[in-house]
């Protein structure tokens, strides 16, 4: 049985980047955010209201480029 | 304590559940709320029990008899709903697809907006029914799967728990929050007021959980209850704060923004994406689960906006 592949850092498709375990990290203001639980999910689209953390805002901006895609004209 | 029974079937499954006599229960429901209350009961059973039922009928196989009576029509009920769902016709449809496709009314949305106090806390107490045990019929699944998707799962389950501190479990931050919101917090508290579409959420989790066969429904559902909380969890503590809702209880939301902005991405590639490679036969029953999530969750907002005068 060969091991899996379990990466600890990971880039969503049109997601946040996951990080597993421990991390400090500093943000664009230069503060500190020490992640607190197993798994962390970092904003990459830059519209969350929680930077740096995701707040699943990526999903709205893509909805709304979609309506817009469908929109006549 | 057990509930108010709805009918004249979830009335003698209550008698038999103080008397120990089931020996003689019929199992035709007299109506939905009854075959629902009914089921609801016999499914506690294997929660946190009632004081004044012997655990040991937990495993009795009368009631076993009438909760698999009630369990199989209630689930030809929610896969009908499912088979004749234009969504069914789809077969390239994955769990974001779906989730994306399905347009069903939200509740967050008028709690953010619109929704005045006693609205709101009418929602808290049918809420708590499934809050007050949140993640618990998931976690029945574990011991179900392979290496992959049971790594990933309790990966989640881990942080629902709170990580290791039972101060940040999820359950128990609902019930600190219903607390300083002055409402009561027990388990199981508000069953009484709970409707019918609250009373078929809580079963279906619970039905999906506690059948090995139905564990890919199990992990759908999870998977779209994860993947359509963050954004209404931070419209519901908006909701809160406009009304001046104790900060206790947005907090429990805002705790649902961050976490579920992670459990949505593995829950849907790390649990059902590895559970679908190893399982691939299973999809059909996972997208079930996850259509029920959405389904039920629809019913019930259109329930209680209509119940407003707000749909």
């Amino acid at each position: 049985m060969t091991d899996f592949e379990h990466a600890s850092v990971v880039l969503c498709p049109a997601g946040p980047m996951l990080l597993r375990g421990k991390h400090e990290i500093q943000d664009a203001d230069g503060k500190i955010h020490r992640t607190v639980r197993p798994v962390s999910a970092v904003c990459m689209c830059g519209g969350s209201a929680i930077k740096p953390w995701c707040d699943g805002t990526h999903r709205l901006l893509a909805a709304r480029a979609r309506d817009n895609d469908e929109t006549p004209g | 304590m057990l509930p108010k029974s709805r009918g004249t079937l979830s009335a003698a499954v209550f008698t038999a559940l103080q008397s120990g006599a089931t020996g003689r229960l019929e199992s035709a429901p007299e109506s939905e709320e009854d075959a629902q209350i009914a089921l609801w009961a016999l499914y506690e059973l294997h929660y946190r029990g009632f004081d004044e039922v012997d655990p040991d009928l937990e495993w009795d196989p009368d009631l076993l008899r009438v909760r698999r009576t009630l369990e199989r029509s209630f689930e030809a009920e929610l896969r009908a709903r499912w088979e004749q769902s234009p969504l069914h016709e789809d077969s390239e449809l994955g769990l974001t697809g779906l989730v994306d496709s399905h347009d069903g009314p939200s509740l967050a949305r008028f709690v953010q907006r619109r929704a005045d106090r006693e609205q709101v806390l009418e929602l808290l107490q049918h809420r708590s029914l499934y809050h007050l045990k949140e993640t618990d019929p998931t976690s029945w699944v574990v011991p179900r799967l392979e290496a992959r998707p049971k790594a990933a799962l309790m990966e989640i389950l881990f942080d629902e728990y709170g990580g290791g501190d039972p101060n940040r479990l999820h359950h128990h931050l609902f019930r600190r929050g219903l607390e300083a919101a002055g409402l009561r917090s027990d388990h199981a508290c508000y069953v009484d007021e709970a409707p019918v579409e609250i009373l078929a959420m809580n079963n279906a989790q619970s039905l999906f959980g506690l059948h090995r066969q139905l564990r890919a429904a199990a992990l759908g559902h999870f998977a779209v209850f994860e993947s359509t909380s963050s954004v209404p969890s931070r419209q519901l503590a908006q909701g809160l704060r406009r009304l001046e809702f104790p900060e206790e209880l947005a907090a429990y939301y805002d705790e649902h923004v961050e976490a579920d902005a992670v459990h949505e991405q593995v829950a849907v590639r790390d649990v059902c994406g590895a559970f679908l490679d190893e399982e691939p036969s299973e999809r059909d029953h996972l997208l079930f689960g996850a259509f029920t999530c959405l389904d039920l969750e629809a019913r019930y907002a259109r329930a209680m906006l209509t119940r407003w005068g707000a749909s």
